[in-house]
């Protein structure tokens, strides 16, 4: 290839990734002109179809943004709901709101670490192809994903969608007997987490490191997954009634999903990787202490080590989980009782993608008059094209086939989802 | 003499959630052994590797709501040997199709700053509206049981077995006590089709319509029930209004209500 001329690498639709997407990289000379990362997943308007729904229909509604993360959307509808009409959700409903996130993460960052995201760091086109090889690692990987789901249809009856959460919490309290039934697979789980952690370690991780802005939630005393305030590594310490004074959304033409920005224009990062960086004190100690044998720092800024970041994580949960199920005990009422009428409110929960926020205004008899919510991939999508355009900067002598794939790699660092952004990927690298 | 070449499948995606596609990766008893029973010709979720149709077995999951996607399907179509939607936005529209209740300019501008960047058709359409469909799978989501009956199925040349009668039937068959006449709840269940496995009237909520209208449905004999028991009419119009809106027995009753 001459180095004088524009040089272009095209991926058509970009795969392990949920939902459609591209990428379109301008390389001219030894300059990286453009970077669009394309969501071109057509939109399905859910703010506008939320519009004259009751409000006890918002987290079925919302779910359907998402399947790969439902409980992020019924769990922000649900504390938007109630901040609206001043209820408070506490105790063991609020332990068993926990307890299911606990399962959607699991499912969620197993997923993405070991079927989606694992292959690139094994030069292989998917989990299939890791099976052959390595059946160890898969095998452990699909049975701690299916006790992930294990959790979401113990409390919430179904994997996908489940059926039980509501606003102000469940139809019917899952019985102690089902909960408890979670405890010695949990016990087990723990180890094949530590196993999975060790085996992503080892990978070899690209040399990138950006000083990023991570934005995540912060709880006083719990590694925050649903509740909590919404902090960054710049200072920023808010409620989540607050996130609009603080962030913005913006329309791009190549993006069908909003693009997220702080008010002041910078891009910021939401996940994993900030959560941990934010809020590693408090982890578990067996999780710091698994972190550090990993090779990660209390902050960790290189993206393609997020995968190992998703493992601490999903040690993490395993045990929390665990604490939730041993501690269960079925409460007096399934839920508060909840009463319809005006208000405004907002909600904002720690998807396994990274925050997610809502807020409604609701009329007097409760049906829903706006609706705005922001999912984490519209928030992550200007870091994505930023480490997209210092990736290729720092690779410029990559043949195009392989800069492409390092390129569709550090797009899956943020374990996009592109159903939900739409609220995404092909890839295109254009060099002159 | 040599293996019988594998099947080919492919699995396709248009507007959704991802939800139904990610119940075949959610089978994850099955899924190794799937693997390697079928060539995973095309699935984008799951792997980078394609292979060019023909393909013997498409799975698609979403529906059409804008012009490129009305075109894919038809090449979809033409490569496949047998094409099977799964779930409610391929069978019926999904959620999406509240569209076509509405404006959908007034959709645009809610959500978007510059509505002439976004190019939506007025309606979310299901796939049997543009090309021959082989079989429906419902749901919202899909059923992984019943999604591994209809691979079977077609991977040996049968037809699946998947019931049409109705929810009311699941729960008479676990034993069920009934939420409509023990709790005055509304429920969909006698006129939705059953699949989901008895899910939400075992959690003492009525069923909400996840897997569509059954064959034969008595829409209008279950809005004088509902109306009985106190339900206004934008309560009933909303009950049909959801993740089937535009499946035609539930469009037209929900219409009744407007």
């Amino acid at each position: 290839m001459t180095k004088s001329k524009t040089r272009t690498i095209k991926v058509g639709a970009l795969a392990r990734v949920e939902g459609e997407g591209a990428l379109y990289v301008r390389i001219r000379g030894q300059e990286v002109t453009d970077v669009q990362f394309q969501i071109y997943e057509p939109p399905r308007f859910f703010e506008a179809l939320l519009q004259g729904r009751m409000f006890a229909e918002a987290p079925d509604i919302t779910a359907r943004i998402c399947g790969i993360c439902p409980i992020a959307y019924m769990m922000g509808a649900s504390h938007a709901m109630e901040d609206a009409l001043r209820i408070e959700v506490t105790g063991v409903l609020r332990d068993l709101r926990r307890l299911i996130y606990c399962g959607e993460w699991i499912e969620s960052h197993v997923l993405h670490a070991a079927m989606l995201h694992a292959p690139d760091f094994l030069g292989m086109q998917d989990a299939f192809e890791i099976a052959r090889g390595h059946p160890d690692v898969v095998t452990k990987a699909l049975s701690l994903k299916k006790l992930g789901n294990e959790i979401l249809e113990a409390v919430g009856g179904r994997a996908v969608h489940p059926v039980n959460l509501k606003v102000g919490g469940f139809y019917k309290a899952p019985s102690r007997t089902a909960i408890r039934a979670l405890v010695e697979p949990l016990k087990e789980a723990v180890d094949s987490a530590l196993y999975l952690t060790r085996a992503f370690a080892a990978f070899d991780f690209p040399d990138y490191n950006y000083d990023y802005q991570f934005v995540s939630m912060r709880h006083p005393d719990e590694y925050a997954i649903h509740e909590g305030r919404i902090i960054s590594s710049h200072g920023l310490d808010i409620p989540p009634s607050a996130f609009l004074e603080h962030f913005r959304e913006e329309h791009v033409k190549h993006s069908t999903a909003l693009q997220g920005m702080t008010t002041d224009g910078e891009r910021y990062l939401v996940g994993p990787l900030a959560r941990y960086s934010n809020n590693f004190d408090q982890l578990s100690d067996l999780a710091k202490e698994a972190a550090r044998d990993a090779g990660l720092g209390p902050v960790c800024t290189n993206p393609f080590q997020s995968i190992v970041v998703r493992m601490v994580e999903v040690l993490y949960a395993c045990q929390e989980a665990l604490r939730l199920a041993e501690a269960y005990e079925e409460p007096d009422a399934s839920c508060v009782e909840v009463v319809a009428g005006a208000g405004e409110g907002h909600g904002c929960t720690e998807a396994p993608r990274g925050i997610c926020y809502h807020t409604y205004r609701l009329d007097d008899d409760g049906r829903i008059l706006g609706a705005t919510i922001i999912p984490p991939t519209s928030q992550n999508q200007r870091q994505i094209e930023n480490d997209v355009l210092g990736v290729v900067q720092a690779n410029m002598d990559m043949a195009d086939s392989d800069l492409q794939w390092r390129c569709e790699q550090t797009i899956r660092n943020y374990d996009p989802c592109i159903s939900c952004s739409t609220h995404f990927l092909n890839l295109t690298v254009d060099r002159a | 003499m040599p293996e019988p070449r594998k099947a080919k499948l492919a699995v396709w995606k248009f507007a959704s959630c991802d939800g139904c596609q990610l119940s075949l990766l959610d089978c994850e008893d099955e899924l190794l052994e799937l693997a390697g029973a079928v060539e995973i010709a095309h699935f984008l979720e799951a792997s980078r590797a394609t292979v060019r149709g023909p393909y013997d077995l498409s799975l698609v999951e979403g529906s059409i709501t804008n012009s490129h996607d009305a075109e894919r399907i038809q090449k979809i179509r033409r490569q496949s040997k047998s094409l099977v939607t799964i779930g409610a936005c391929a069978t019926a529209g999904g959620i999406q199709a509240l569209r076509n209740f509405a404006k959908v300019d007034d959709f645009i501008a809610t959500v978007y700053a510059h509505p002439t960047y976004i190019e939506a058709l007025a309606k979310s359409t299901p796939i049997h509206d543009h090309v021959r469909v082989d079989f429906e799978l419902r749901g919202c989501p899909i059923d992984r049981r019943q999604l591994l009956e209809v691979l079977g199925a077609f991977l040996n040349g049968r037809r699946p077995n998947i019931p049409a009668y109705s929810e009311c039937f699941e729960c008479k068959r676990r034993g069920t006590v009934c939420v409509m006449v023990a709790r005055g709840t509304p429920c969909l269940g006698p006129v939705t089709q059953a699949g989901c496995g008895n899910l939400c009237p075992p959690h003492q909520r009525g069923c909400y319509g996840c897997f569509g209208p059954m064959e034969t449905p008595n829409t209008a004999s279950l809005s004088g029930w509902f109306g009985s028991a106190g339900a206004d009419q934008a309560k009933i119009r909303d009950l049909y209004r959801s993740f089937n809106a535009a499946a035609a027995p539930f469009r037209r009753e929900s219409e009744r209500h407007d």
